[in-house]
């Protein structure tokens, strides 16, 4: 296995969408599987708002399986026996990458002096990286959520470069829905008496507030479905192996509200606020169609890449219509492009989980 | 790595006889491509730029993982999405007496592709004419064994029939094939001898 710590520091500064520029840059980033000599077998993978690189080995924060670890690895739908896995972590973000808790060149911490990034910032960051890897086309770039925005953006921003863009559970442009939705988390974050602005790293962190961030988040992952399967109304057992009852209180009397707590501190030890922040932003500027005219089919139009494209009929985070939105600017365009909606109970998450068919597209289209 | 397809030669007659017309490299959408068949061996052997649509999750999902392009659709819903001219040929095998506006969707055929395969299973063949005529009860046979009640098939039409609409949408018929017991007739009584029918249509 790879040393968790491998990261690259770029060249030169990165010029970002805001008008700012970064530097240094650092990208974090994790390699499975080796690299063909003429390097034709490299799939990037992006991942979403809280993944990060460790796709397919152990997070060394908490020691869990990679966060898409039932799809890479060797045998598997992107299987590394044949292919060579690039993910890494994005800017913004807090797992090794230059982000808000980086520090700078006097040895402060960014904070919120950090510029504001776009996904499109993200993947121009990321293309440098390859850049420096010696890697200039790719067999396919592969993203959920929001590392299917930066898929999208990467077939746009670079149009030579990936021969295949696989977009799962994602959009061309973040709806007004998901922006409020991130607009209640960031203002947790920001209502936590620990926030202090953004510059509470020498002290407490605003992890209350960040906990219902991913709190009000996570539930959005999931769908009512799923969520009444796993749950229903039960109650939570007591420690002393009694069952469940009310306590005419606020506890945690339901198994749902426990498990959304323990979600909710769980991430707060793997996870920046400000990245949070940060992150959340670029996606909700992401608009592909916006930055070209407001026709999206011409964000494609020198693209040569095929296009797979793959919506979950529980996910109400990013729907299938959002899906064929971007499926018809595809088919406008002429790229060559597959959609499919598959069914799942698991909502947004369906596209990390066991969902039926999707290994099979999955690894179709990587072949 | 090209889709794995089918010998042109062990095709179905119908889509043998679609895939011997469409030329090297042409750009082809087949609209309900089920699992891809046809497509698969238009990319395999004729090097065509092979598109579906195709309403069955499962389908598409199969195609997707042979390689090909196919999008989850539905033809009445979706074709209007594609582009003017956008394919050499678009096909409809076996659907437009499944569909709610025949009429609009050759029309549509014919604005996404220069030209249109369309098949569809004859209701004056001889054995619907004995069924009905003689028998009284709308026709089950074995080319479509489905009751009045559980067919797909909602829009009834003839060999007749469809070269009149053809006639009356201001298209053309390039060429058309018959087909009876799984194999190619002859044109002649056609109208009481196929099962089943295919045309090619230009504008």
């Amino acid at each position: 296995m790879q040393d968790p710590e491998t990261a690259l520091t770029l060249p030169d500064p990165l010029p970002l969408d805001s008008g700012a520029v970064l530097s240094p840059v650092t990208i974090a980033y994790q390699e499975y599987g080796k690299r063909a000599a003429d390097g034709s077998n490299v799939v990037v993978i992006f991942h979403a708002l809280t993944g990060d690189q460790f796709a397919a080995s152990p997070h060394p924060g908490t020691g869990r399986p990679g966060w898409w670890d039932r799809m890479v690895g060797p045998g598997k739908p992107i299987d590394t026996d044949r292919l060579c896995v690039i993910c890494a972590n994005v800017i913004g973000g807090c797992m090794g990458s230059t982000g808000p808790a980086s520090e700078q060149a006097d040895g402060a911490r960014y904070a919120q002096s950090f510029p504001v990034v776009t996904i499109h910032d993200m993947v121009r960051a990321f293309a440098r990286m390859l850049d420096e890897l010696g890697i200039d086309r790719l067999h396919a770039v592969v993203g959920g959520s929001m590392g299917g925005m930066q898929a999208l953006a990467f077939a746009s921003d670079f149009p030579d470069r990936a021969e295949r863009v696989l977009v799962l559970a994602s959009a061309a442009r973040q709806s007004a829905q998901n922006i409020a939705f991130h607009e209640v988390g960031r203002q947790a974050i920001m209502a936590d008496a620990n926030w202090n602005g953004g510059d509470y790293y020498g002290g407490a962190h605003p992890d209350a507030g960040l906990a219902v961030a991913r709190m009000a988040a996570h539930i959005t992952y999931l769908s009512e479905k799923g969520l009444t399967e796993k749950f229903g109304r039960r109650l939570q057992a007591k420690g002393d192996g009694k069952p469940g009852e009310k306590s005419f209180g606020f506890d945690a009397d339901f198994q749902v509200e426990s498990y959304l707590r323990y979600q909710g501190s769980g991430f707060t030890r793997r996870f920046d606020a400000n990245s949070y922040l940060y992150i959340t932003r670029a996606m909700d500027y992401f608009d592909l169609a916006e930055e070209h005219g407001g026709r999206l089919a011409d964000a494609f139009a020198r693209a040569s890449a095929r296009f797979c494209i793959v919506s979950f009929d529980t996910d109400w985070l990013y729907p299938t219509a959002e899906s064929q939105h971007l499926v018809r600017a595809l088919n406008a365009s002429g790229a060559p492009v597959s959609f499919v909606e598959l069914s799942s109970p698991f909502g947004h998450d369906g596209f990390l989980l066991e969902t039926p068919g999707l290994d099979e597209v999955v690894r179709g289209f990587l072949t | 790595m090209k889709p794995h397809g089918t010998a042109l030669a062990d095709l179905r007659p119908d889509l043998a006889a679609i895939a011997s017309v469409i030329p090297e490299g042409a750009r082809v959408l087949d609209i309900g491509c089920g699992e891809g068949t046809l497509l698969a061996a238009l990319a395999a052997h004729k090097q065509v730029d092979a598109r579906g649509l195709e309403i069955d999750p499962e389908r598409v999902a199969t195609c997707v993982a042979r390689g090909l392009s196919v999008v989850q659709g539905d033809a009445e819903r979706d074709l209007v999405h594609y582009p003017d001219d956008a394919f050499d040929y678009a096909i409809l095998g076996q659907t437009i007496q499944m569909v709610d506006r025949p009429a609009d969707i050759l029309d549509e055929l014919l604005r996404v592709g220069r030209s249109a395969f369309v098949s569809f299973p004859n209701f004056a063949h001889w054995r619907m004419r004995v069924a009905l005529g003689l028998g009284g009860r709308m026709p089950v046979t074995p080319a479509l064994p489905e009751t009045w009640h559980a067919t797909g098939n909602i829009r009834n039409l003839t060999v007749v029939d469809f070269r009149a609409l053809v006639a009356e949408r201001g298209a053309r018929i390039e060429r058309e094939w018959h087909f009876a017991k799984g194999h190619t007739i002859r044109k002649r009584g056609a109208n009481l001898r196929a099962e089943f029918a295919l045309f090619l249509v230009g504008r």
